[in-house]
């Protein structure tokens, strides 16, 4: 069994959708999270909130969010188990971030410590 | 109360509040000592009392014939130790400085640190369940293999070890290091939960044995309260937690002893002091940032003291157990998660989230799944519960499977 992590890439809500949108979104994603871990295949997740972030660039320079592209923004991540990476994806079709256009989720498999990867 | 009933019935109550004591003063290594005593205690009493007749105290009675006896005992210990083995060192305390102290505060506090040492973590679950069966809850070898559906000796056995295990450990009899009150307290209280649920959901018949299990198990969550330094909000929560189910135990069986399932109890026969008192725990819970699973768990029972079966109770319920599944996965989360998710989304969801489950040598797994379809497809679930059967281990399982595949 392997890990995965699930890449959240997606616009701040809290600039495009009401307090009540963004709390039915809390929900999807709490039921999507619990589908998962009732399969006992969750590991841990976190938000990630746009507000109090910066990026610190080569030379010291520190700049506030956003960063890049506004729809490639992390927004959160969850490591899940899996057999494969097929099976890591068919979690994150379930991803309500999914339902914004232009939204992404990044699959990348952990590096296990086992001297290899 | 005659002999016959109250001594039995002391010794339930009294003869662990000696061992406790005796066990901090003469330490681990003499706990069968401090046992040996109380129990050499009882039967004086038993053999007075029915000539001589019950004393006006008869507690009193019997903590100083256990005091009497625990002085002879270091005596003689003291003596051997002088004169014949010739040990420099001594392991007990002195006989002329020693007080042994059976007031209220020291019997509290001694039955609280013996509950620390008896659910260290380096014993096993079973073992601490067993040892504070027999120590903190005065229940009989035969009793605990009763209420544990296990025989005497694999009981003897087990508690043989598990004090060999406090021995070579050299386990303190002694409250945690405040820096470490956390982490130990995880232990006893997964223990007490344990403890609860072997007496909530045990097959055993002795209804009366069981009951006594979880309310054994509520009253040492009880110690852990009435003292400031392990009264965490865990602590409330699971006791919170216990309260909520507790209130149940009249609605929940038949005259002939038989389960009734939650749907079909009558709730006027659920105990509405309990109910409150479980709400008060889980607002003292409430303090503090810590969320633990006893919190939420607390919590689902909240919700189910309330019968109506209303949209917000199970969106509520759903995402507690989203919650509960990502701090401890168990098969029983999981289903009743599913089944929460039948409420609020309707069965054709749940199906497809119960079929990626795949507990397939869980009858409650088929028995979800049976219900899931009943509307749907009646084949289907005619053949999830006769799967179900098939797995069931025990006849109320079985009988509770057949009823749901008669009223098909």
């Amino acid at each position: 069994m392997n890990e995965f992590m699930l890449i959240f890439r997606h616009e701040d809500g809290s600039k495009v959708a009401s307090p009540e949108q963004i709390q039915a979104w809390m929900k999807q994603t709490m039921d999507w999270i619990g589908s998962i871990a009732a399969q006992n295949k969750f590991v841990l997740g976190n938000g990630l909130p746009f507000d109090e972030s910066c990026v610190v660039w080569h030379n010291q320079v520190v700049t506030n969010g956003p960063f890049g592209e506004i729809k490639e923004t992390i927004g959160g991540y969850i490591i899940v188990k899996a057999n494969s990476v097929e099976e890591a994806v068919e979690f994150a079709k379930g991803c309500p971030v999914l339902q914004g256009d232009g939204n992404s989720v990044e699959v990348r498999k952990i590096a296990k410590r086992d001297g290899v990867h | 109360m005659e002999h016959a009933a109250l001594i039995p019935h002391l010794f339930r109550t009294e003869s662990r509040k000696i061992i406790s004591v005796l066990g901090k003063l003469l330490g681990i290594q003499h706990i069968e000592m401090a046992e040996d005593i109380a129990a050499e205690a009882f039967l004086a009493a038993m053999e007075t009392w029915p000539f001589k007749g019950i004393p006006e105290n008869p507690t009193a009675w019997l903590y100083s014939v256990a005091r009497n006896k625990a002085k002879n005992y270091l005596t003689r210990h003291h003596v051997f130790a002088e004169k014949i083995s010739g040990e420099i060192k001594n392991s007990l305390p002195g006989i002329t400085e020693t007080e042994i102290d059976l007031s209220e505060k020291n019997i509290t506090d001694s039955q609280l640190q013996m509950l620390f040492a008896v659910c260290h973590p380096s014993l096993s679950v079973e073992a601490q369940i067993g040892l504070a069966l027999r120590i903190l809850c005065g229940f009989g070898i035969e009793e605990i293999a009763t209420a544990l559906l296990s025989n005497k000796e694999t009981i003897n056995k087990r508690l043989f070890r598990a004090k060999e295990k406090l021995r070579s450990e050299k386990i303190s009899i002694e409250l945690p290091h405040s820096v470490d009150i956390d982490a130990r307290l995880e232990t006893v209280l997964r223990t007490l939960y344990l403890l609860f649920s072997e007496g909530y959901y045990s097959e055993s018949r002795d209804t009366i044995l069981r009951e006594e299990l979880c309310l054994e198990a509520m009253r040492l969550t009880y110690l852990l309260i009435e003292n400031e330094q392990t009264n965490h909000p865990p602590v409330n929560a699971l006791l919170s937690l216990m309260c909520f189910h507790a209130s149940r135990f009249e609605a929940r069986k038949n005259e002939n002893g038989e389960i009734i399932l939650y749907h079909d109890q009558n709730e006027t026969l659920w105990n509405d002091a309990l109910i409150s008192k479980g709400v008060f725990y889980l607002h003292q819970a409430s303090r503090g940032e810590l969320l633990s699973k006893y919190h939420i768990e607390a919590n689902i029972a909240y919700w189910h003291t309330i019968k109506a079966d209303t949209k917000e109770k199970w969106e509520a319920i759903l995402q507690l157990f989203n919650q509960l599944l990502q701090i401890e996965y168990s098969p029983i989360a999981a289903l009743n998660r599913t089944y929460a998710l039948s409420k609020v989304k309707g069965n054709q969801i749940a199906i497809i989230e119960a079929e990626k489950l795949q507990l397939n040598g869980n009858h409650y797994y088929f028995t979800l799944l049976g219900e899931l379809y009943k509307d749907i497809d009646s084949n289907l679930s005619r053949q999830h519960l006769q799967k179900a059967i098939s797995l069931a281990k025990t006849k109320t399982d079985k009988s509770i499977i057949q009823k749901k595949l008669d009223a098909l």
